[in-house]
């Protein structure tokens, strides 16, 4: 297990993230950045990394990548470290009042403050509205496929009319005792060979394809063993079943940060508007994944966010130095 | 004035009047007008958490485009008359359409 100690712990790296190192940097204090996504960028990166943005300040116009390339030349003299790829789970707040940030590949980042740069949040699979479906996650629900073998011989419900669904019909028809695809429509959008594949299948009796309908409920006794479907004449019916896979894309959540004891309102982290402070000491939030009065998602709002909040967070990373506010045009950039 | 009604997850229908010269999206009006929807990606077809139904409109409205379908095809609970309110921009002709919030709280 890795252990990285630094200042500021900033949670996303995308162009608010990378820029709160650089307010950060001015003041001395040393970052580490986590991101989920393999690259930095963050939504301009990984969404549109080729489409203009029109209101950074300075620039007509510059596209996402660009913007997102100068802001990590800009960061460069602050060295700042980066996890890539991993997704934060938990933290925990020490004694002394510092954190420990743990991510999903293990790694812990020790700092004195955390920044919540977090966009969006993370992708999380999108589950559709049946009552008690979370009773039986990891007991036959499961909304990916991790390990096909661990279906072989079972009778397998598959959910969604996308590519994914289209794919592991297919891959699972060859391992599965039974397998079953429920769609809510009658045509699907996924590529055409994938989707002619699975009417053939279909055709061929290898699997149940059940169009126009969706999944009602579910029942079993500890595990999943029955899906109750509603078709297109809204009679219901009842499948056997070990497994139900939903497939219905990711949607954006706040993931593991939802419980951190942070205030909350409509999936974003309510702060202080003084200095972008959450509720709870030493944590702050900034960028598209806060909210308060007068709240606008723009990038530029979230790099002011970044300044006041590095002011803020000097006082936590050395509460015995006093601050001095200095323009970079009177005393340059001084790297690390 | 453009006047549309929307009715939300329990049912309640609520006017909503609009102003001819406006350039939002149905998303962005919904926002405005305290209606409860997430609108997540901000009206970059993301997300479908303003994910809405055209109860009562022209035929036109009734069929999402491509960047809509990608994702409403994957969503539980669309239908054929599901749109997402981020890709509909407010037009005169809109006058007197229903429509019900579908998107997830």
């Amino acid at each position: 297990m890795e252990l990285i100690t630094t200042d500021i712990c900033i949670i996303g790296a995308g162009p608010v993230g990378l820029f709160a190192v650089f307010e950060a940097g001015l003041l001395k204090m040393r970052c580490h950045l986590i991101d989920v996504l393999p690259q930095v960028g963050g939504q301009l990166s990984e969404i549109y990394p080729q489409k203009p943005i029109y209101d950074i300040p300075g620039f007509p116009t510059i596209n996402a990548q660009q913007l997102v390339d100068g802001l990590m030349e800009q960061i460069e003299p602050f060295k700042p470290t980066f996890s890539l790829g991993e997704r934060v789970n938990e933290l925990q707040q020490l004694e002394d009042g510092s954190f420990i940030t743990q991510t999903s590949d293990g790694t812990q980042i020790h700092s004195k403050v955390v920044v919540i740069a977090g966009g969006l949040g993370c992708f999380e699979p999108r589950k559709p509205a049946i009552d008690n479906l979370e009773e039986f996650e990891g007991k036959g629900v499961a909304y990916m496929v991790k390990n096909p073998e661990a279906y072989r011989g079972r009778k397998v419900v598959l959910a969604g009319g996308g590519d994914s669904a289209l794919d592991w019909t297919i891959f699972l028809a060859d391992i599965a005792e039974e397998v079953t695809l429920i769609h809510r429509g009658d045509t699907f959008r996924g590529a055409p060979d994938s989707a002619d594949k699975v009417f053939e299948l279909a055709k061929e009796g290898r699997i149940n394809l059940i169009l126009q309908a969706h999944i009602k409920a579910i029942n079993g006794n500890g595990h999943l063993q029955q899906v109750e479907i509603i078709g297109r004449d809204n009679e219901t019916s009842v499948i056997k079943a070990d497994n139900l896979i939903p497939l219905f894309g990711l949607t954006p959540k706040l993931g593991p940060i939802a419980d951190w004891g942070l205030n909350v309102d409509k999936s974003a982290i309510m702060v202080d508007t003084v200095d972008y402070s959450t509720n709870v000491p030493g944590v702050y939030a900034i960028g598209d994944i806060n909210i308060y009065p007068g709240k606008l998602k723009l990038i530029l709002c979230g790099f002011h966010e970044a300044a006041l909040m590095a002011q803020s967070a000097f006082k936590l990373v050395y509460p015995d130095q006093k601050l001095s506010f200095k323009y970079t045009t009177v005393y340059g950039v001084t790297a690390f | 004035m453009i006047n549309i009604t929307i009715e939300d997850r329990q049912g309640h229908r609520q006017p909503v009047e609009i102003p001819e010269d406006i350039s939002l999206s149905l998303m962005e009006v919904l926002k405005a007008s305290d209606h409860n929807i997430l609108a997540t990606c901000g009206g970059m077809a993301l997300c479908a958490t303003c994910h809405v139904q055209v109860v009562e409109g022209s035929e036109q409205y009734f069929h999402a485009t491509d960047a809509e379908l990608d994702l409403l095809d994957t969503l539980p609970d669309a239908g054929h008359d599901s749109r997402l309110a981020c890709q509909l921009r407010i037009n005169e002709d809109m006058d007197g359409m229903v429509f019900r919030i579908k998107g997830e709280e």
